[in-house]
């Protein structure tokens, strides 16, 4: 039992997963029971895996070891990219591989920069967030493209799989992604890669890893993830802003931090991520359904961020320190 | 006679206008312990840097088991047999025993492009067999190498060269910052490696250390080889006067 104890509190998801609950019963509580009622569960779960998806990526990078600020201007740039190509008479899938092309390019600049000229990945990401917000707005022409609902066939991203009109496809499309992220990170050889990278790189790179080549990679996963979630919520929306995904580089962050990642690499799992994107888009709601002043939404994940990080240190510590039988 | 397993020819090396390595020759044969000394910047990392594939020297040879070498990265030292055992330790401390043991050559039951599934299973059967193997005993391969000891953290590391049926061992300092016993350990364990002929090149500023496990001494000072001996030919009184 002991053991079971030290283990749960080595494991930072765990306390995060506790929380969740727990503001889940107080915001039930507090909104009457809409909190949970079908209207808004399916808002909730048409936001959750846009939100979700740029945690995952962001937090595999992070894992790693590195940042990426540019997320925010991702999550715009590839729908504004794909919507422009559609109008211009292009074929849908045409659209979308080049929208994830240019993703993945933006990854790969972001990753090739900051190894090659050994930077700090938070300048070059900032950068990047720059660049490809202006370059959003500058394809757009300045209008936002319009595309008429139907013309495009969105229901394989957005459309609702089940009668009652709950849940969309975005969800599954979400749940298979953030499946396979997990195992690769926790199953995979390049899984170990990731870890050994983040966790002590002169190590990682003694043992022959191509600890370059491996954070690259992530760079270029959480740049595709970014701009797979930003498509989602244009088609979900059909409307194609040059502005959506501000500041969402930092709520991104916040999640990892807030499901237990590390800031300095090599500590962190996909699913606490997840689960810290969930308290953020939990908190959100749940603050508007409760008629609290939604102006305190930023402060609470702010709170929220500080308090995960301490929290988290001193349960490890904690966990780390319990005594526990070790014979055998 | 035999081959040398390990030989330089002329080795030099600049860093950035610094003349760290000025032409370095050395034999080292197979089964040899071969004790590498010198005062700080006397060149014995630059050269052990070089021999695994951190740096690549400005100009001579490296031959491995007679055949020219040209080692670029760690990787390739590590094809060539040649495995190195840092000072700073070569294991991620937030990471299992066994998944350090298999870091950049796991086991996969299958891969596509080369990534895999992890043999999970195979890696904590053989690293057990392979910490056993050097008479280190441990709980669980799945204990996080940031709760071991330091003297472990090293046996663990010494475990894994083994278990890549590695022919040449160098220890960069592997006994900084030990406890008197913990030292004792790890000298244990390189005398181990004697048994198995494994050959061995033992770096350290400790004299007594490199006294009580290398059957030979090579003395470094100022990026030149200074002393060459059987270590019952020479004394610490000796090899201390010339550094």
């Amino acid at each position: 039992m002991r053991r079971l104890v030290k283990l749960a509190m080595q494991k930072p998801e765990l306390a995060s997963a506790m929380l969740l609950l727990v503001l889940v019963v107080l915001f039930q509580i507090r909104s009457e029971g809409v909190f949970l009622s079908v209207n808004n569960v399916r808002g909730f779960l048409g936001l959750l895996p846009e939100t979700a998806l740029v945690a995952v990526g962001v937090t595999l990078l992070m894992i790693s070891g590195e940042f990426d600020l540019s997320v925010g201007s991702v999550f715009a740039l590839m729908p504004m990219t794909m919507a422009v190509l559609v109008v211009a008479g292009w074929p849908f899938w045409a659209a979308v591989a080049v929208g994830l092309m240019l993703c993945a390019v933006i990854g790969f600049l972001n990753g090739w920069l900051t190894i090659r000229f050994d930077i700090p990945s938070f300048i070059t990401t900032l950068g990047m967030l720059f660049m490809a917000r202006s370059l959003t707005v500058v394809i757009s022409g300045g209008f936002p493209p319009r595309i008429k609902p139907g013309e495009v066939p969105s229901w394989i991203f957005v459309g609702f799989v089940d009668e009652g009109g709950l849940i969309r496809a975005s969800v599954l499309w979400f749940i298979a992604i953030a499946i396979l992220i997990s195992l690769l990170l926790s199953r995979t050889n390049f899984g170990n890669w990731v870890r050994a990278t983040g966790g002590f790189l002169p190590a990682a790179s003694a043992m022959g890893i191509p600890t370059g080549k491996v954070k690259i990679a992530c760079f270029m996963i959480c740049s595709v993830l970014a701009g797979f979630a930003g498509m989602i919520q244009s088609l979900r929306l059909n409307s194609f802003l040059p502005s959506i995904g501000e500041g969402m580089e930092l709520q991104a962050v916040a999640a990892a931090v807030i499901g237990g990642t590390s800031l300095v690499g090599g500590v962190g799992s996909i699913i606490g991520g997840l689960i810290g994107a969930i308290l953020i888009r939990v908190i959100d709601n749940g603050m508007v359904m409760s008629q609290i002043d939604s102006n305190w939404f930023k402060f609470a994940i702010g709170a929220l961020t500080i308090f995960a990080v301490v929290g988290n240190a001193w349960l490890r510590r904690r966990g780390r320190a319990m005594k526990v039988e070790t014979d055998k | 006679m035999n081959t040398p397993i390990i030989e330089t020819r002329d080795l030099h090396k600049w860093y950035s206008g610094v003349h760290a390595l000025k032409g370095v020759s050395l034999k080292v044969d197979s089964g040899e312990a071969v004790g590498l000394v010198g005062d700080n910047g006397a060149g014995k990392s630059t050269l052990i840097n070089i021999l695994s594939g951190l740096h690549h020297q400005d100009s001579g040879d490296i031959l491995v088991e007679g055949k020219p070498a040209d080692i670029r990265s760690p990787r390739d030292a590590m094809r060539l047999g040649i495995e190195t055992i840092y000072q700073y330790n070569s294991m991620v401390p937030l990471m299992t025993i066994s998944r350090n043991v298999f870091i950049g050559r796991e086991p996969l039951k299958w891969s596509i492009g080369g990534i895999g599934i992890l043999d999970e299973r195979k890696m904590r059967e053989e690293s057990v067999k392979a910490i056993a193997d050097v008479d280190l005993h441990l709980r669980s391969p799945d204990a996080l190498v940031g709760e071991l000891s330091g003297g472990q953290r090293q046996g663990v590391a010494i475990a894994r060269a083994m278990h890549f049926k590695s022919k040449v061992m160098i220890l960069d300092e592997p006994t900084n910052h030990l406890s008197v016993k913990e030292t004792a350990k790890v000298i244990g364990f390189v005398k181990g490696l004697k048994a198995q002929g494994v050959t061995s090149i033992f770096i350290s500023h400790n004299m007594h250390h490199v006294f009580a496990c290398c059957n030979r001494i090579v003395a470094m000072a100022l990026g030149k080889v200074v002393l060459d001996k059987p270590a019952a030919d020479t004394s610490i009184e000796e090899v201390s006067a010339l550094l």
